[in-house]
């Protein structure tokens, strides 16, 4: 049977009524909480898991599907309607769409950030059709060593891209791992960093620590750091675009699209690196290179795009292989684990119909965001001038609902309060969030995935690399540690996509000072 | 592992400041190592199975002392006079002083709600969850804050059991609600 056979029938059990409608409330779900400031896509999916408690995983998936994609949506209004990109992703975002929304041109800027999502998001969306199958394929036949390396691959590789200090970045990889330590052993059956605490026998209720980590830790940082003026927003009519912008934003979105799939598959930290690459190859093709910098429209086009397809992209590793690559992914996966579905290779067959429908729902999904979100913008525009004590005490609330909703147990709220904490210090010491969050997640499959293959081998540890991919996999990861240190020491002025990132947001804030 | 491999050291990004240290990594250094010390205290104790080479004492083994030397690297670092990156974010503002009595506030309010969600039920506690933290957080407008804290919590107890079915506890407002 065809791929596209396939990506028919899920969108023929899609379309019922109810699903539908499932699909409805979580793109209106996911833009709403989206657009409020201090909360970004992973913290979306993670503040709303508890809603799919009672649903079954197919509708619970597709209601997945509309918040992840709302939330993402969401996420570029607040970038160009006020000057603080909430995520490193909308940080080009922010640049050219925010001077465009001071220049009067907010509803070109979300109009282009829109539509060009939802190409982006389509075309993304078939490419997964397209090769997590294939690469699903290959996947089951990949042995334990093998995958073991894979997995070690994955997390070194964004530990080490992302951010500017990669101490940091391994500090809060181990925390992470240590944290998916806590339970009970899987061949002995013995307690593991217990504390001698009972409810610490079994895995940490993911709830709480995704969103202790994204939503309390986020809270109280912001509570420490609290805007006392209240930041502009900048009024909005509903989305359009004229013939012009729609001659110069056609290219950006595809070019997008290019660069953000390819990343949004590999384990690169996300969508940092393609939406830079795809802004400054605008701003090097563009015929308007005199606007840029003051509001060019190739330069939201483009970043917006390569965001949203690295959204799409993310789903490969995801579902081919059981490999989340990203904060928003891995929150995902847990919530397929909740459901006793076992992530890996064997999904695309064991749970075929899920995915497909699953799939079918990201691009039903995406196409609502644009009917329902197009209209509802100046709606949108209006949350970001909700008084903050309130929003951040809503944040609050919902975070302890949602951890307390699983068991009905207040241990999970005091553990809730724990990660926030957590969460918490990281930001104040600038450990990056996402190691930690992999870690959490992919400690437990990487420790069987270790043992399997020392089973194997009976102990030795050449075992490890006892396959020609797992040795191959070995080799890619000894380089990436590598060749950064190299280059750094043969050219020292160079500077690293996540550097440079950090440098324009620099260059933003000093033209916010002088203002 | 060896020392020279990592990329701390390096100076701060912003110019226009004071070259400073921060000192305050060094106990974040310590709790980790700790952290890590007590992972390889722990797997110590556990007992290896039969037909089973690996045992459930080598991966923690890896992450105890992994965690161990990056700790020793990031005091080293700060020491040297690496400052960590804060975060920014929309409602972030890195120049002013940190507040950390709000903070305190905040993580006293959960701490009552903890102790309390079992014997109000989370209709009260919930109200009282959200009042507390929007006055914690400055906010002077009381009586609208109780009342959307109250349509709020009752508001979820309701969604909770009528939408999704999961009666969450209704602590003294049993058979009220």
């Amino acid at each position: 049977m065809g791929n596209l056979d396939l990506l028919l029938g899920g969108l023929q059990s899609a379309a019922t009524p109810e699903n539908l409608l499932y699909a409805a409330i979580g793109v209106l779900l996911g833009t709403f909480v989206g657009v409020l400031p201090g909360i970004g896509p992973a913290m979306a999916v993670a503040l709303l898991l508890p809603v799919t408690y009672s649903l079954e995983p197919t509708s619970a998936f597709i209601m997945f599907a509309g918040i992840y994609y709302g939330g993402m949506y969401g996420g570029s209004t607040t970038s160009i309607l006020l000057n603080t990109p909430g995520e490193s992703a909308s940080v080009m975002t922010a640049l050219e769409g925010n001077k465009m929304a001071k220049a009067g041109r907010a509803a070109q800027a979300l109009a282009t950030a829109a539509i060009g999502s939802f190409i982006a998001g389509t075309i993304g969306t078939l490419l997964v059709a397209l090769f997590a199958p294939a690469l699903a394929e290959v996947a089951v036949t990949i042995g334990s060593p093998s995958y073991f390396a894979i997995l070690l691959f994955a997390l070194v590789m964004t530990t080490t891209l992302l951010g500017s200090s990669k101490v940091r970045g391994f500090l809060s990889l181990f925390l992470g791992l240590t944290i998916g330590l806590v339970g009970l052993d899987l061949n002995t059956g013995q307690a593991r960093l217990d504390l001698g605490v009972t409810q610490l026998r079994d895995p940490l209720e993911i709830v709480a620590v995704a969103v202790g980590i994204f939503a309390l830790g986020e809270a109280f940082w912001v509570a420490a750091h609290l805007r006392r003026k209240p930041l502009q927003v900048i009024p909005v009519g509903r989305p359009w675009m004229g013939r012009a912008d729609w001659g110069r934003s056609w290219k950006p979105w595809l070019r997008g699209t290019a660069f953000g799939f390819p990343f949004g598959a590999i384990p690169a930290g996300g969508a940092e690196i393609p939406t830079f690459l795809s802004y400054i190859t605008e701003r090097r093709l563009s015929r308007h290179q005199d606007e840029f910098g003051k509001g060019a429209i190739e330069g939201v086009a483009g970043p917006e795009a390569a965001n949203n397809a690295s959204a799409a992209g993310m789903f490969v590793p995801l579902l081919a292989m059981g490999i989340p690559v990203t904060a928003t992914a891995s929150v995902m996966l847990a919530a397929l684990t909740s459901y006793g579905i076992q992530p890996g290779p064997q999904l695309m067959t064991e749970q075929s119909d899920l995915v497909w429908t699953l799939l079918a729902s990201l691009l039903i999904g995406n196409t609502l965001l644009l009917v329902l979100n197009l209209p509802l913008a100046p709606l949108w525009a209006k949350l970001l001038r909700i008084p903050r004590p309130q929003l951040y005490a809503g944040i609050l609330f919902f975070a302890c609902l949602g951890a307390f909703a699983a068991n009905q147990d207040a241990f999970d709220v005091f553990l809730l309060l724990a990660f926030g904490l957590l969460g918490l210090a990281m930001r104040r010491f600038g450990l990056p969030v996402l190691p930690l969050i992999l870690g959490v997640i992919l400690g437990p499959i990487m420790e069987l995935k270790l043992r399997e293959a020392l089973t194997i081998s009976d102990g030795d540890l050449s075992g490890l690399w006892s396959e020609p991919l797992a040795v191959v996999v070995y080799v890619l990861t000894a380089l990436i540690v590598v060749v950064p240190i190299v280059v750094k020491r043969v050219r020292p002025d160079l500077d690293s996509p996540a550097a440079e990132v950090a440098h324009a947001r620099a260059e933003q804030d000093e033209e916010r000072i002088e203002r | 592992m060896s020392t020279t491999t990592h990329s701390g050291g390096r100076p701060p990004a912003e110019p226009a400041e004071q070259p400073r240290r921060d000192l305050a990594q060094l106990g974040l250094a310590a709790v980790t190592a700790v952290v890590g010390a007590y992972t390889m205290y722990d797997a110590s104790t556990l007992q290896v199975g039969f037909a089973d080479p690996v045992g459930p004492r080598l991966f923690p083994y890896v992450i105890g002392a992994g965690l161990l030397v990056t700790s020793a690297l990031l005091a080293l670092a700060a020491l040297r006079g690496d400052v960590p990156e804060a975060e920014g974010g929309e409602d972030v503002d890195l120049d002013v002083r940190a507040d950390w009595a709000t903070v305190g506030k905040l993580v006293a309010i959960i701490g009552i709600t903890i102790v309390t969600v079992g014997l109000l039920g989370w209709a009260i506690s919930g109200a009282i969850l959200f009042t507390g933290s929007t006055w914690a957080l400055g906010s002077r407008t009381l009586v609208r804050d109780v009342i959307v804290g109250c349509v709020l919590s009752v508001g979820s107890w309701y969604a909770f059991y009528v939408g999704l079915g999961i009666p969450l506890s209704a602590g003294i407002l049993d058979g009220i609600l």
